[in-house]
């Protein structure tokens, strides 16, 4: 019964879309107040029935409800709760359900904190977000429906895929999504917008707290994910270029750039084609990587043919979305005028280099990513773009970009003077190539370009801190002075510099954990020893332990260190019986100069032997550090005053925008 | 229908667990050993979602890492090792795709797009530029210093 409420409040919402998404269009076209206001309880009826329909499958979960066929698929009754729970988005059809009702919060949200936007504005943005709405829910409804039940339900289902049983992977899909669907809000402003023929300040001004709130989301989500895959894949690595990285990671680095050059719209009124552009591009290519990871394409493009539904369906979903908007970009976006004039040397010249690179950035991913199915679907001999590709053309964009971060924010707006901002940072230069030399003597065997890297990191870090120093005029008045600037300093600024502090963190990190891993793997009778990085490693020995759906094999090391007992850490592999899928659980000991991580493998001979692979990874904290830093400064941003989405008649309004309030 | 399902599961988990190298497999020269590593770090375990032997418990990558350590233990260079795979598998054994005809586009493209931005932005500070100069009559340094004063009222960012 509950089952049908929510397939019922699922065909209901699609309605309502429907008339969201029409109904306040025409309403601003003709200018019509009353037709206008039907965005709003529209909005919100929508993101009440979405939420019922989630409510229901996720009821259906809970109890193990197996006469609904995506229960039976994705879950056992034995399963702990929290993967009952995160079974609902662990699937194909539940995984959609669970970015409708993201895009369904999301238009809520803009009705309810967007009240002092200007009617045609809000009106058109939220028509726009309830049309993407439209065309996902048909697409629910028609090729993946998780509602749909069977005839004689089975007495168990067949269980979630063992890997995706975990904390992290468990809340990975809910925060990447909250990421991706959150660009639709900058998507939805951008053609709204471009509808209007107005972009200005205050457009920008609206606009930054949802690109903010989706980029800190999406941060963590990526960050949880790479998280998830360093400590479950059990290789000790935590990125790969895996289509399906890249399709989250590609949305990332067009937000990111969407964030800086949203900046300029607001404070210096230009830029605005190229923001609204960047808009299109962040959502297009969240779209993408649902596309991308949604309709099997990346196996092969034949095997995306031979089950062609889903795939023409997002396929076509896409083309409408990316091609409509971009045909309304090209004919609409060169009527906005461009405003403040700057030099190439200024805050501004800065975020535009930011924006290029990173736009690069962005497109060469996008290449590498969708090459191999390009060659693959016009028949020429097939490609493998691996890792080895994307180092090679991301590590050149990054480095320029990594250093000319640490001057930007010291250039004033409009016009600055390199040789000025130069000279304030060279304390940053010093420590920065004093590290270089420091690392090169510690590790002799160290590459040059990780070396680098490190002096890189180390230059962007103490820049930022020379920023922030500058700000509070350190050293330069009294120190109670100095404190007291320091706690007055707005939100936003403490974003910035936690952000821009966490890179420079994330940088090391992945620096060092990639040129400077250790690797040791032995077969390990009990009572072996081994010696990784300074740590020795003695085997104890592995037994059996029973979990609550699964059987495991645990192993159990001593490790000391200059003979003092260090830690035990005891690694399991485990095997889930109903998907007969074995998993690795690596024990991790994180350090402050990097993780000690063990992982047990097959039983070896007869005398309780094993094969185990011991690692040192230097500096992976670091990395979970960075990304926590950046998520960290999303979120001190948002909470500044000036930002705060429910706050908006509290700045000063520009004229526009206080004629359409009145 | 079910297959789909299970396929995008692979997908979403972008990769299997990984207990690649088993040590039967490694040779005993640590040299030869670790440029076996090198090598089998950029070939693509072909019947893998996107992994490198290197990486990967499938029986053919395992089949791959052997045949590696075997040539090279017959005393082959890096790169006559790498052609062998090549010459049996193609291309697609590579993660580092090679340099050719179907790759131009591919290998020149990052270069291409960058040199397009950069010349975007050129071409949009020289029409700014443009703009200003084309402006009436100069001002004197004394009146742009007062026009900014009152353009950028409070003067902070």
């Amino acid at each position: 019964m509950i089952v049908e409420i929510g397939h019922f409040a699922l065909i209901l919402a699609l309605v309502v879309a429907f008339a969201q998404g029409t109904v306040p269009l025409i309403g601003a076209h003709r200018g019509d107040a009353l037709w206008m206001a039907a965005a709003r309880p529209a909005a919100l009826t929508q993101a009440v029935l979405v939420a019922m329909a989630f409510g229901a499958l996720m009821h259906a979960y809970v109890t193990s409800d197996f006469s609904v066929l995506n229960v039976i698929n994705n879950s056992h009754s034995t399963k702990p709760l929290i993967y009952k729970i995160s079974g609902v988005w662990g699937n194909h059809e539940g995984s959609m359900l669970l970015w409708v009702l993201i895009l369904a919060v999301f238009g809520a949200a803009v009705a309810v904190f967007g009240r002092h936007l200007p009617p045609g504005l809000s009106a058109r943005a939220l028509s726009v977000q309830a049309l993407i709405a439209f065309g996902f829910l048909l697409f629910i409804l028609f090729t993946s429906n998780p509602f749909e039940r069977v005839a004689l339900a089975p007495a168990d289902g067949r269980d979630l895929n063992p890997l995706l049983q975990d904390p992290g992977l468990a809340f990975h899909p809910p925060f990447l999504y909250l990421g991706y669907v959150g660009f639709s809000v900058a998507f939805s402003f951008a053609i709204a917008a471009l509808l209007e023929g107005r972009v200005d300040a205050a457009w920008a001004r609206w606009v930054r707290p949802w690109t903010l709130a989706a980029w800190t989301f999406l941060t963590a989500g990526i960050g949880l994910g790479s998280w998830w895959a360093y400590y479950e894949l059990g290789w000790g690595g935590w990125w790969y270029w895996d289509p399906v990285e890249n399709a989250s990671f590609m949305p990332w680095l067009a937000g990111t750039a969407l964030l800086h050059s949203a900046v300029v719209v607001e404070k210096r009124d230009t830029l605005k084609g190229w923001t609204i552009f960047l808009a299109i591009v962040a959502f297009s290519l969240s779209l993408l990587g649902t596309f991308l990871v949604r309709s099997g394409v990346l196996t092969s493009v034949h095997a995306f043919a031979v089950d062609p539904a889903r795939g023409v369906f997002i396929l076509v979903l896409l083309l409408v979305a990316i091609g409509g908007s971009f045909a309304l970009f090209a004919w609409r976006g060169p009527a906005l005028m461009p405003g403040g004039l700057f030099r190439p040397v200024s805050r501004e010249g800065a975020l535009l280099l930011n924006n290029l690179l990173l736009a690069t950035a962005t497109a060469v991913i996008l290449l590498g990513t969708l090459y191999p199915l390009f060659i693959d679907a016009v028949g020429g001999a097939k490609v493998s773009v691996g890792p080895p590709f994307f180092d090679s053309v991301f590590v050149p964009l990054m480095v320029p970009l990594v250093a000319a971060l640490a001057v930007g924010p010291l250039l004033p707006w409009k016009r600055g003077d390199l040789a000025g901002a130069l000279g304030r940072l060279k304390l940053a230069f010093v420590l920065a190539a004093a590290a270089v030399v420091g690392i090169w003597f510690v590790f002799d065997r160290g590459s040059v370009l990780a070396v680098l890297g490190l002096g890189l990191a180390a230059w962007l870090a103490v820049g930022v801190v020379v920023e922030i120093a500058g700000r509070i005029h350190l050293l330069g008045i009294a120190p109670v002075a100095s404190l007291r600037r320091l706690l007055g300093l707005p939100r936003a600024a403490w974003g910035m510099t936690l952000a821009h502090f966490g890179l420079a963190v994330l940088v090391a990190g992945v620096t060092a954990s990639s040129a400077w891993k250790v690797e040791k793997i032995q077969t390990m009778r009990p009572g072996d020893t081994v010696e990784v990085a300074g740590y020795t490693y003695r085997f104890e020995g592995a037994r059996d332990v029973q979990g609550p759906n699964y059987a495991a094999t645990r192993g159990r090391f001593t490790v000391t260190r200059d003979g003092e007992p260090f830690v035990v850490l005891e690694p399991e592999k485990r095997l889930y019986p109903v998907q007969q899928m074995p998993t690795t659980e690596a024990a991790i000991r994180s350090t402050f100069l990097g993780d000690l991580y063990a992982v047990i493998g097959d039983a070896e001979g007869n005398e309780g032997g094993f094969v185990t692979r011991l690692y040192f990874n230097p500096l992976v904290p670091w990395i979970w550090a960075g990304i926590l830093l950046m998520v960290a400064g999303g979120v001190a941003s948002l909470s500044d005053r000036r930002h705060r989405v429910g706050a908006p008649g509290r700045r000063p309004l520009t004229t526009e925008a206080a004629s359409a309030k009145a | 229908m079910r297959r789909l399902a299970a396929l995008v599961l692979l997908l979403l988990a972008w990769a299997m667990p990984a207990a690649a190298v088993d040590p039967g497999e490694m040779l005993a020269d640590p040299a030869l050993e670790a440029r076996a590593r090198d090598i089998s770090k950029d070939l693509r375990c072909l019947v893998c979602q996107n992994q490198s032997i290197d990486d990967s418990d499938a029986q053919l990558a395992r089949d791959l890492r052997v045949l590696v350590r075997e040539r090279l233990a017959a005393g082959s260079s890096d790169d006559e090792v790498v052609d062998y795979v090549v010459s049996r598998y193609g291309d697609f054994v590579l993660l580092r795709p090679p340099f050719k005809l179907s790759t131009y586009v591919l290998w020149i493209g990052p270069a291409v797009i960058f040199a397009g931005g950069l010349l975007a932005v050129v071409v949009f500070y020289r029409r700014r530029g443009g703009v200003a100069e084309t402006a009436p009559s100069p001002l004197s340094a004394e009146e742009s210093r007062r026009l900014e004063r009152l353009l950028d009222g409070d003067g902070r960012a």
